[in-house]
This record gives structure tokens, C-alpha cells and sequence, in this order.
């Protein structure tokens, strides 16, 4: 009969454990997903650590950011949402809402007060993209190169990424259409503020796979943002795109002979959603923290630990040194005036309609 | 039955004894009338019962595992196998529009009525409340390009339309801006009490909305339009009911009511003066020209194309992500190929079937002497071998996959020890030695290729390429983000899945019978050959098809070390789950390589036959 009882018990504490499970949360949990590595860190020490000690509730991290929507949209339709907050694109944000699946935020009522007095639409300004999303960061993609391949002649126009001959070498560009497809239209003599009409067109749309295809053979086709650092420290490529955090960490943390090319920078921003379907104790404990984690102090903390600019105006001026290295941030910021000289902003409603088409055209191209 | 002696027990009765089996035989045997139980039910019956009780509990013991099993394995699988054909969204989002559809000739070249347009207004301006339009433009977007925009533009300006109609009503009589006077118009008087009675903080425990009596006889298509708008805002986006003012679409139901001739005049109910004045204002309204009003957001909607493609997908079924999955396309003319420079999926299953077949045949040439030297050695030396083989299986296979990309780029190991080699003193010796061996001998195939074409009656000199390291790309070698690294480091990675089904196949080969061979005059070869490879076959077998099986799925190594050339179809699929969300895309390539899985199996039964497999002994 013993082996009946423990039979009994172990059955009895698996099912005790799947309910657990399956309510998904113990009372004080919550569930915050983000990107990882260095970032996920900025955010544990500027966003978490502070927060579960003011709240004392605990937070578990998640690092499914790069497959968010696609996560949610399945969550969704097993009606079993178990994260609390995503840190997403603000791309992957209006997708979101654009589904119903991120919740919709008045930012006024949701997001505290400046702390120079103004009201969060207007500190956030235009950076409130949509109607769900929180913004926490202004990043940008840009290229960073090796010093020691270039010569006596360092680049200084982003052009330098489709001229083989003065720059031989691999470069390095995202596995996707987006940015890549603007850069093309640039260097193949399209004015700045025409590309998105050129792109919105067939033609257009295959000028920029014609003039990324006089590279296609030089390029490595990166997917993670720690590829460009790790192929340019390994000298494997001369010059590559990827997150001006990232190309920060390379150059002042790993001290490697790596320099940005800020020419033509692409800015872009990343902040919070709140999934729909969340119970009414768990959407309320979420708007807690994301009201906590997006005041002014919070957003200039996290620039203490990497280099992506704090989306708030009244943020700006709190910015100060790197919490380890002790150098001033403020000029590492993709929006430093002397960086920012020639800059281009992701076009959030165009690629939210042309996205599907020409995607699917960049990835053919990408596998023939 | 105590008399029956026990060596009477024939035939089935292998057990002999009181076994269940055997009381039930004889009890037949005894052939005198049904035997009874000690409770005087029939033993058989009894017996029965007894088995069918310890067959339930043989159930109840998989039960746990079999209910894992189905849960958690076999049904989302057929959930997701299931998308591959699934195509409820047109029709559940355009309902009307499919349904007005039925009546356009598409053979005219003009685009439909405008009741269709008038059907479109109504089922987008559901769908952009409940947020559906943008995913059913992503889904129309897999078959004709532009469609993802058109409704997603669309879909930012349908909600003004019919705002015409609106402001007409409310100019007329200030009564129909309120979404209070609507609800008691509309809403049976015990849904309006219980209302006033409901406690607003209990956010679930709103009374659902209930429909006045004779209103949808009345009213058909405005009491279609507010049912529908009561039960959003109740239901789905959870708001006060009497908070909210109408939707748009309920005006110009109201109006279309009104003006297709509803008769209010015998209408008792409440808001009788506000509704019969509007029934005798609507003539004079002014009215939307639907068709023109979609074509002013965007002229695609007057392409024929659209709404063939439209009228194409509305079936709940779908042959469409298939078609997609082999280059292939539904058109409106019939099924065809799909434009060259969209062609990709042909050519990825060719070369995820020709890489895996690769990859195999460079585990069995691998894995083959290791898995030899593996059973042949002393134990001890064996024992080391196998600790060497097993490491692999204890690491992580991104760690595995990383090493390789340090091993194999043009900054990496391989090629730093190639470019170290070529400027030592012995490079520096053998590389003119190499190179002048290798010209020696393409020149005397030239030679003879030169001869052949004479003697053919073909004159003249035949185009000879020298050998130069250079021309090899010899200075850096790219070995990784190609065919090449994807062939290597998955070689490396499910060698073990090879070496151990041989191992444990050739440690059962007896040694006594290459020696029994060798005595009576084989050479070694011959001894080998025709006497223990053939024995070794089955572990061949085994392995091959685990390695091809694991590799034809596989997805992080080709992903990280394949760059475009070197990935598999299995990259494509997790593109189109987590990136495109094309999930009944997915679900049509995972499909089909299941199906080619399967058919290999087949193939393989059929030709090597599976008892031959063998994992062991």
C-alpha cells in the first residue's frame, strides 16, 4: 500500500502544481518581457530593482521580446495571457494595437507628470506613437566600422557601405528590409525626404533590392543585434548596422578599435505594451510599474547603464555618467546634436502598410 | 471441477493450473449448464467482470502519459497542421461582402454594384471596431500584393463614411446625438430598469442589452446594426452602454430603414414624434455614393483584381498556403506558377533534402571507423573513445554551434593556421612544390582532353586554367555563412547519432568471423567487405535514419552558421511563426515536410525493410 500513498501523493502534488501553474501567478508576481542581455540589465537596475523594493512585489523576466507579437497573438488565442508587461518596438507596438492586443493608454491618465511640471503628452511630444504604446527609449541603427580597415580615409557618409572599392571587405546588415531598403535609396541618388514615395512604388521597391544587390555577395546577414559587435570585434567584417547601444558597448566598454558612423542614423524607439485580457488586479498592478518605471528620474537612471537616449524631454537634463566606466553619457546619445546631424525617422505608418509587401519581396530576394 | 486431474488441460492451456483462462475452458468443457460464482452469478460473467476490471486498471496506469502524450503533443500538432487549409477570417470578417458578391459577373471587367460597396462599409466598419481588418489585409496580402495597405488605409477612414447620415439625423433633432434616448428607443423597458439598477463598480455584472418587441420587423437593419453595437460595447470593449453614443453605422441603417420604405406610422413605442419626423425628413437627406467614396481612399478598389481575389478567398477552406508552399499560386484564370523572382520553396526543399542527404553520408564516412575503433579496442581505450564521443551530447548545442563559427570564419582558427602555414619556412618550400604538381597534373589531363579532341577531329588548343592558391581564394577560405558551414558544423553535431547506433550494432559482430574469413584465404578487404560490413549494415541503417530525420528538421545550427545559401526550410517556417505570422504558411510547409518525412520512412521500409534497423544487441 505504500506505493499506492506515494503514487497518490505525487499525483496529488502535480496536480496541485498545474493549478498553480495554470493561474500563472502567485499573488505578488508579475511578468516583465523584454530583450536581454545588456539591455534587460539597464532595466533590472534602473526599472526593477527600485520598484520591487518600493512594492515589494517580485518580478520574473522574460526575455521573448524578439518574438513578442507573434507570442501574444498565440497567447491570445489560447486565452491564457501570462506576461504583465512587453518592452517592444514601437513597430511591434501598433501591430499590436492595430490587432487588439495591446490595451490602449490615455497617456495623461496612465503616465505620471514631468518632473519640470509638464504633462506626459506633452514631455513625450511625438514620441507617443499609436494609442498603446509607452515609449521608454530613442535608439537608432546605425553603422559602426574597424578603424584599422579603412585606411587613412575613416567614413563619414553611409554611402561607404555600398562602396566596395574604397572599403573592401564583409559588412554586416539586418536580415530584413526595413532601414536596409532606405540606405539603398539614399546612396542610389533618391532625395531624403522623396524615399518613402520611391518606396512606396514597384519601381521604387526594386531600385533598392537592384542597389543592395551590387553588395548582396560582400554582405553577412545579421538577425541578432550581438552579431555586428562580435563579427567587427573578430575583424570578420570592415563596417556593419546594428544598435548604437551595442556599437557604444564594443567600442567603451571592450575598448576595440571600432568607431560609429552616425551619417544617416535611423531612429526608432522601444517602449512598453500592456497585453488586453490581463484580470482587472493584474492590469492595475501593470500600469502601476509602468507609471513607476517611465517617470523622469527612472528613464535618465537607465542611461547610467547604456547608451540609448531617455524618451521623456524632461529626462534630457538628468542624464549623466556611466554608472561603471564614469564617462559622460550625454554624448554617446544617438540624439547629441553632433551625432544627430544627418538623421532619418522610421516611418511608423508606412511600414505599417507596405511591411507585408515588401518583406516578402526582400526575403525572396535574400534566399535566390 | 476438482476431479479434472490438471494434465487434462489441452490445447491453449499452456499454464496449468487455476489460471482464470483455464477454470473458463474447462467450465465449457464441463458442459453443464453455466457454472456459477460464489455469489451465483454465471463465472463467466464473473471472470469477465474480474478482466475487465484489470484491463481498466492496466488504463488507468498509461492514462497520465497517454493523456500527456495527446494534450501536449497530438493535438497541437493537428491544431497547427490544421491552419494549413483554414480560412474562416475573409468570410467571418466580410460576411456581406461575400455574400453580395455571389451576384457580380466578374467577367464584365467592372469592378461590383454598389450594394457590395454598400455590404464592404458595413462589414469594415465591424471589422475596424473589433480590430480585425488589419490581420485580414495581411491574409488577402499572401495572395495579391497591396492588399495589406489598401485595408489597413481603408480601414483609418470608413469610420467617417457614413458620418453623413449622422450628422443629418443630428442636425434634424438634437434627440439623436444621445446615446441615452437611443438605448430607450431601442431597449425593452425591463432592460432600461435593470440598467438603473445596475451597480457600476461591478464591471462584469452589466445587463446584457435586450431588444424592444417588433423593432427588427420594423427597423430590420437598424436593429441588426444597434444589436451589433450593444453587444461590442457590453461585451467586448466592456463599457457603460448608457455612457456611449452609437456608431455611425446605426445612422445610416436608420436611414436606409427609413427611406426603404419602413412604416412607422403605426409605431405606439417610445421617441414616436422624433421618429416619425426623421421618416418624413429622410427624402430630403443628403445620401453616399459608397463606390465612390472607397475609390476616393484608394483607386484599387475599382480594380477588378481585388475583387476577384476577395470573392476567391471567401470559402472557409483553402488550397491557397499549399499552392503558396510549392511556388504555386490561386488565381482567378486557375492555378499557376508564382512570379520567378517570388520562387523560393521549391528550390529550399531541394536543398534542405540534398544537404541532409550530405550531411548523412558524411556521418556514415565519420562515424563508421570511429564506431569501428569503438568495439574493437580494449575497454579501457574504448571506455576513453566513448567519454570523447559522448562530450558533444553534454554541451549545449548553441555552445557547439558558436565554436564553429570561431573555428570557421575568415578570422578564425581554420584560417589563421592556413595563412600561418603558407608563411612558414615549410609553407614557403611545399607551396611552389604543390603548385607546381598540381599544373603538372591539369596539364596532363589537358593533354589528353587535347589528344581526345584530335583524334574526334576537333583542332585547336583547349583553354588551361593554372593552379594558383589565389584562385583557390586561398588566403582566407569561406567556410562559414554557406552550404559549407552548415554541412560541417551539423556533421559535427549529429555524428553521435550515428556512431552509437553502429557501435552498439558492430560490438555484436563476433571478431572470430574476420579471423574465420582471413584463415581461409580472404584478403583483408574481401574479409571486410563480404563479411562484416554486411553485418554492420543495420546499424547503418539505424543511424542514417535518425541523422537524416534530426537534420531535415533542423533549425538553430543552419540558422547561426548558414547564412542565405546554407538554411533549410525550417528557418522559413520559424519566419513565417514568429516574423511574417504567417501561420497557415507555416503550417502548409511544416506539412508538407512532414509528409516527405513519412514517405522517406516509406521508401526506406520498402527498400531496406525496418526489422533490418537495429539500435542494439
Amino acid at each position: 500500500m505504500k506505493l499506492t500513498k506515494t503514487l497518490l501523493a505525487s499525483t496529488a502534488l502535480t496536480v496541485a502544481g498545474a493549478s498553480a501553474f495554470a493561474d500563472g501567478h502567485m499573488a505578488n508576481e508579475m511578468t516583465i518581457v523584454s530583450w536581454g542581455g545588456a539591455y534587460s540589465k539597464s532595466q533590472q537596475l534602473a526599472y526593477h530593482d527600485p520598484y520591487m523594493e518600493k512594492t515589494g512585489v517580485s518580478i520574473i523576466n522574460d526575455e521573448s521580446s524578439a518574438e513578442a507579437v507573434s507570442k501574444l497573438r498565440a497567447m491570445n488565442e489560447a486565452g491564457n495571457v501570462t506576461w504583465d508587461v512587453v518592452d517592444v518596438v514601437a513597430a511591434d507596438a501598433l501591430r499590436l494595437c492595430d490587432e487588439g492586443l495591446a490595451m490602449e493608454i490615455d497617456a495623461d491618465e496612465v503616465l505620471a507628470n514631468g518632473d519640470d511640471g509638464s504633462t506626459a503628452t506633452e514631455d513625450f511630444g511625438e514620441l507617443l506613437v499609436g494609442d498603446c504604446f509607452i515609449p521608454q527609449i530613442v535608439y537608432s541603427t546605425t553603422f559602426g566600422y574597424r578603424t584599422d580597415m579603412v585606411g587613412d580615409t575613416p567614413p563619414t557618409d553611409v554611402c561607404a557601405v555600398f562602396d566596395t572599392e574604397t572599403y573592401p571587405g564583409k559588412r554586416a546588415l539586418e536580415k530584413r528590409s526595413i532601414n536596409n531598403m532606405e540606405w539603398a535609396l539614399i546612396c542610389d541618388g533618391v532625395a531624403k525626404d522623396e524615399v518613402y514615395d520611391v518606396l512606396e512604388t514597384e519601381e521604387g521597391q526594386q531600385q533598392a533590392l537592384d542597389k543592395l544587390a551590387t553588395i548582396k555577395d560582400d554582405v553577412i546577414w545579421w538577425s541578432a543585434g550581438a552579431d555586428t559587435p562580435q563579427l567587427l570585434a573578430d575583424g570578420e567584417i570592415v563596417m556593419g548596422s546594428t544598435y548604437n547601444g551595442r556599437l557604444f558597448s564594443v567600442i567603451e566598454e571592450q575598448n576595440q578599435p571600432v568607431a560609429m558612423l552616425w551619417d544617416a542614423q535611423i531612429f526608432d524607439l522601444d517602449g512598453w505594451i500592456i497585453p488586453t485580457g490581463l484580470s482587472p488586479e493584474r492590469q492595475a498592478r501593470a500600469l502601476d510599474y509602468v507609471r513607476f518605471a517611465t517617470d523622469t528620474q527612472r528613464l535618465a537612471d537607465q542611461a547610467k547603464y547604456i547608451s540609448y537616449g531617455p524618451a521623456r524631454k524632461s529626462s534630457a537634463p538628468l542624464v549623466g555618467q556611466h554608472a561603471e566606466l564614469g564617462i559622460e553619457m550625454a554624448p554617446h546619445m544617438p540624439t547629441d546634436p553632433e551625432n544627430a546631424k544627418n538623421t532619418f525617422l522610421y516611418n511608423y505608418e508606412f511600414w505599417a502598410d507596405y511591411r507585408d509587401d515588401i518583406e516578402a519581396k526582400f526575403q525572396a530576394w535574400l534566399a535566390q | 471441477m476438482t476431479d479434472r486431474s490438471a494434465a487434462e488441460t489441452t490445447g491453449p492451456d499452456q499454464f496449468i493450473g487455476a489460471t482464470p483462462d483455464n477454470a473458463l475452458r474447462n467450465a465449457e468443457r464441463a458442459d453443464a449448464g453455466p457454472v456459477l460464482a460464489a455469489d451465483g452469478t454465471p463465472l463467466k460473467k464473473s471472470l469477465n467482470r474480474a478482466l475487465r476490471l484489470s484491463k481498466l486498471r492496466a488504463l488507468m496506469l498509461i492514462a497520465p502519459l497517454l493523456i500527456f502524450v495527446v494534450v501536449t503533443f497530438i493535438a497541437p500538432i493537428a491544431d497547427m497542421l490544421f491552419r494549413s487549409v483554414e480560412n474562416n477570417i475573409v468570410a467571418d470578417t466580410l460576411p456581406r461582402t461575400i455574400a453580395a458578391l455571389d451576384d457580380w459577373d466578374e467577367t464584365t471587367g467592372n469592378p461590383p454594384d454598389n450594394a457590395t460597396f454598400e455590404a464592404l462599409y458595413k462589414d469594415m466598419y465591424r471589422a475596424v471596431e473589433a480590430k480585425a481588418h488589419t490581420r485580414l489585409g495581411s491574409r488577402l496580402n499572401y495572395e495579391l500584393t497591396g492588399m495589406s495597405s489598401l485595408f489597413r488605409k481603408s480601414g483609418r477612414k470608413v469610420e467617417d463614411m457614413g458620418e453623413v447620415f449622422q450628422d443629418q439625423f443630428e442636425d434634424l433633432d438634437g434627440f439623436w446625438k444621445d446615446g441615452e434616448n437611443w438605448n430607450a428607443l431601442m431597449g425593452t423597458d425591463s432592460w432600461l430598469a435593470a440598467m438603473e439598477g445596475w451597480d457600476t463598480s461591478d464591471k462584469k455584472g452589466q445587463p446584457p442589452f435586450e431588444m424592444r418587441d417588433g423593432l427588427a420587423a420594423m427597423l430590420p437593419q437598424t436593429a441588426t446594426a444597434f444589436q451589433d453595437y450593444a453587444q461590442f460595447i457590453q461585451r467586448v470593449d466592456e463599457k457603460n452602454l448608457a455612457r456611449q453614443d452609437p456608431w455611425a453605422l446605426v445612422y445610416s441603417a436608420l436611414y436606409n430603414d427609413l427611406t426603404s420604405g419602413a412604416d412607422v406610422s403605426g409605431y405606439t413605442g417610445p421617441a414616436v414624434a422624433e421618429l416619425q419626423a426623421a421618416a418624413a425628413a429622410v427624402d430630403g437627406f443628403e445620401t453616399v455614393d459608397y463606390r465612390a467614396a472607397f475609390v476616393d481612399i484608394d483607386e484599387d478598389w475599382a480594380d477588378p483584381e481585388v475583387w476577384k481575389t476577395v470573392r476567391l478567398y471567401g470559402p472557409n477552406l483553402t488550397n491557397g498556403y499549399f499552392l503558396n508552399a510549392v511556388d504555386m499560386q490561386k488565381t482567378p484564370q486557375g492555378v499557376e506558377m508564382r512570379p520567378e523572382n517570388q520562387q523560393i520553396y521549391i528550390t529550399l526543399f531541394w536543398r534542405t533534402l540534398v544537404m541532409s542527404l550530405a550531411i548523412t553520408g558524411m556521418c556514415i564516412l565519420l562515424g563508421y571507423p570511429v564506431a569501428w575503433l569503438l568495439a574493437n579496442l580494449p575497454a579501457r581505450s574504448a571506455n576513453l573513445l566513448m567519454i570523447l564521443v559522448l562530450l558533444p551530447f553534454w554541451t549545449s548545442l548553441l555552445v557547439r554551434t558558436s565554436a564553429w563559427k570561431v573555428m570557421l570564419q575568415q578570422q578564425g582558427v581554420v584560417n589563421d593556421t592556413l595563412v600561418w602555414y603558407h608563411s612558414t619556412a615549410v609553407g614557403k618550400i611545399l607551396d611552389p612544390v604543390v603548385t607546381l604538381l598540381m599544373n603538372v597534373v591539369i596539364g596532363a589531363l589537358n593533354a589528353v582532353v587535347w589528344i581526345w579532341n584530335l583524334l574526334s577531329g576537333i583542332w585547336g588548343a583547349v583553354d588551361v586554367e593554372l593552379f594558383t592558391y589565389a584562385a583557390l581564394g586561398f588566403e582566407r577560405l569561406a567556410l562559414i555563412n554557406n552550404v559549407t558551414g552548415t554541412i560541417i558544423a551539423m556533421t559535427h553535431i549529429l555524428l553521435p547519432f550515428m556512431i552509437l547506433p553502429l557501435y552498439s550494432v558492430m560490438a555484436t559482430i563476433p571478431p572470430v568471423y574476420l579471423r574465420a574469413a582471413k584463415s581461409m584465404g580472404a584478403t583483408n578487404w574481401t574479409a571486410f567487405w563480404r563479411v562484416y560490413f554486411p553485418q554492420s549494415v543495420p546499424g547503418i541503417g539505424a543511424g542514417s535514419i535518425l541523422v537524416f530525420i534530426l537534420a531535415i528538421g533542423y533549425y538553430i545550427t543552419p540558422e547561426i552558421v548558414g547564412g542565405t545559401k546554407g538554411v533549410f526550410i525550417s528557418n522559413r517556417i520559424a519566419y513565417h511563426i514568429s516574423s511574417s505570422l504567417n501561420w497557415g504558411l507555416a503550417a502548409a510547409l511544416g506539412s508538407i515536410l512532414l509528409a516527405a518525412v513519412l514517405l522517406l520512412y516509406w521508401a526506406y521500409d520498402r527498400i531496406v525493410g525496418i526489422d533490418n534497423v537495429k539500435l542494439g544487441g
